[in-house]
């Protein structure tokens, strides 16, 4: 792969501009959040050519934005903000990914590291055993053609109403489980028959479901808030998105925005760009679908915590309710939302497309839980299985420069050959459990490919966003056990 | 025998070179690949076959449609498969059977959930008297 030589002029120690010029048909200029180092790793592939050919897109406001986390993906560089104008401005299917909110649900329980590591294989066990997982896993729950409707529509508390998890739960999921204008009438037959056997259940690839110790707390006001309040204590971390439903709903829809393109008279550097006005019938039509897939992908974090909760439960014998399992948040990472924002002082309507990228709004802003009203909303952020997770939260910061979004992970640097590669001869489940962590996985094979080495340093990522101040740095946790499926 | 296809690196996902000394065999080569990726082609018996009819806007998403309806068939309907003839293909249309069995847990091996045929990075390119197909997967 060739190196990327384009220009980055240097605005501080932690942003990168791609000048406008640097291409013939950009209409904002890139900027990218890094340190010095982790430029150097980034100009390895194309992702910040990728970053200037967002800047292509009609009705782009103010930056093409790059999170320190980004790396190569289809179109849009994964890692990428955008905001468009929605009177000008387009939608596109690959500004959110084919796994539409792909997202990760944090809940805390208040055993400690000393109550849980005895147990941890009896535990990883029924967790394994509970949550369906794996490639061509079927869940637990049965939905039929109706219920699919219903779910596409009332995203988390369909899972509720059912008796899988609670009201609170809703209250600190992001948009409260549900985003609006879901219309199943923009759903293909197949995405349904692909979503109906798929529902509640872990998926494959980078997905995950983490038991984790609190190692550090930055700020343990604001960490107390969120109920974390020691070191050791026990958090679980879920990560997954809407399985092969939101991958037929972006299949299906960039297949319209092809024809859209030139219906429109779009001129796009990357056909993997694929987008409508978000205004034409097309563009109306995709956020419709986007959010019943949305939605199904909280169904989907609502029924396996309820699942977590539940095999916690038996395992140690006491209600979720006695064990603490309250959840702290939810956050979508693959998504586009209609968001206001003030630009040049003006409140402006704008698609907020957020593809590998983490929702950071800040204290006081009116669309977090009043629990975090003091403090921001909570931010996610999972790193590789070797390594560690954080958490943090949204500031004004993020709102005034990167329209209210922060990085969302460690971000891929090798593919998965390479990683394949690197890990030969090594026995990746030992060397995790020789640092206590245990693994267990449906596919062992592919578990090379998601090997700490293939992954950016978490630690690094979370530390420029802190220091550009886009968010806050709050705790950080390490994994005891790991389901992968 | 020249290669029916090769598999390719790309950091987040993977993708497939295919070949053909026509677009019949571009499009059953790039088939192969797709499934040679998700298991062990050599493990898949002949036990059922499936006519498929597509149509599409040009030759290239053709071929992103072609392969996209293998995946679907092989998520929804779990069936894998190892051998595609195709009937005829025109610039936007094609008609194929394809060869294959129901997906059986202790027998095949899965490799990797392919969940999509993407357009990034796609090329349809003829060198000489040789058809040549890239794709990149979502994995």
């Amino acid at each position: 792969m060739a190196r990327w030589q384009g220009q980055l002029v240097k605005l501080d120690d932690y942003r990168w501009e791609i000048p406008q010029n640097y291409k013939t048909g950009m209409r904002v200029p890139g900027l990218i959040y890094a340190s010095k180092e982790m430029l150097e790793s980034m100009r390895e592939e194309q992702a910040p050519e990728q970053v200037a050919n967002v800047a292509f897109l009609p009705g782009i406001v103010d930056h093409s934005f790059a999170m320190p986390d980004i790396h190569w993906g289809y179109g849009f560089p994964i890692g990428g903000v955008a905001a468009m104008d929605i009177k000008d401005g387009v939608v596109s299917p690959g500004g959110v990914g084919y796994d539409i909110n792909c997202g990760v649900r944090l809940l805390r329980t208040s055993l400690s590291e000393a109550e849980v590591r005895p147990r941890i294989n009896e535990l990883i066990n029924a967790l394994f055993h509970n949550v369906p997982s794996g490639l061509g896993s079927e869940g637990k729950i049965k939905v039929s053609q109706k219920e699919m409707n219903q779910l596409m529509v009332e995203g988390a508390r369909w899972a509720v109403k059912r008796g899988l998890g609670t009201e609170e739960d809703l209250d600190v999921t992001e948009e409260g489980g549900c985003l609006r204008g879901a219309d199943p009438g923009k759903i293909s037959d197949r995405a349904v028959k692909r979503g109906m056997p798929q529902a509640g259940t872990l998926g494959s690839g980078n997905h995950f479901l983490e038991i984790q110790v609190v190692k550090e707390i930055f700020d343990s006001h604001i960490a107390s808030i969120m109920g974390i309040t020691e070191i050791g204590q026990i958090l679980v971390l879920i990560h997954t998105g809407s399985r092969g439903f939101g991958h037929q709903v972006c299949t299906d829809h960039l297949r319209v925005m092809e024809v859209a393109v030139s219906k429109y008279g779009i001129k796009l550097p990357d056909r993997q760009l694929a987008c409508a006005p978000i205004e034409s019938s097309e563009g109306q039509d995709y956020l419709a679908a986007m959010a019943c897939a949305a939605n199904y992908a909280w169904v989907n974090r609502q029924c396996i915590a309820h699942w977590v909760r539940e095999s916690f439960s038996k395992v140690f014998g006491k209600s979720p309710e006695k064990l603490g399992m309250k959840q702290v948040y939810d956050v979508a990472h693959n998504i586009a939302k209609i968001e206001e924002h003030t630009i040049d002082g003006r409140k402006v309507k704008v698609c907020v497309h957020r593809k590998g990228a983490t929702r950071a709004f800040p204290a006081g802003h009116k669309d977090i839980p009043r629990r975090y009203k003091e403090v921001g909303q909570p931010v996610l952020v999972p790193g590789d299985m070797g390594r560690c997770s954080f958490i943090a939260v949204g500031t004004q910061k993020a709102m005034d420069e990167t329209f209210g979004s922060t990085c969302h992970g460690a971000g891929r640097m090798l593919s998965r050959g390479a990683a394949r590669r690197s890990m030969q001869g090594r026995d990746v489940v030992r060397e995790l459990e020789n640092r206590g962590t245990t693994v267990k996985a449906g596919n062992i094979p592919s578990l090379a490919e998601e090997a700490s080495q293939a992954y950016k340093d978490i630690t690094e990522v979370i530390e420029v966003v802190h220091q550009a101040g886009i968010s806050r740095k709050v705790a950080m946790a390490i994994p005891m056990g790991v389901i992968k499926g | 025998m020249k290669k029916a296809f090769e598999i390719i690196d790309h950091t987040a996902d993977v993708g497939i070179v295919a070949y053909g000394a026509d677009v019949k065999e571009l499009f059953s080569n790039a088939a192969l690949g797709l499934f040679s990726l998700i298991t062990e082609p050599e493990s898949v018996e002949e036990k059922l076959h499936l006519d498929l009819e597509l149509s599409s806007e040009g030759r290239d998403s053709l071929l992103v449609e072609w392969l996209n309806e293998l995946i679907y068939l092989f998520d929804v309907k779990h069936i894998l498969f190892n051998r595609f003839d195709i009937e005829s293909l025109t610039r936007n249309q094609l008609k194929a059977t394809c060869y294959g069995e129901d997906f059986d847990l202790m027998k095949h091996k899965i490799k990797v959930g392919v969940k999509a045929a993407t357009y990034h990075m796609l090329k349809l390119d003829k060198n000489g008297g040789e058809y040549k197909a890239q794709v990149i997967f979502d994995i």
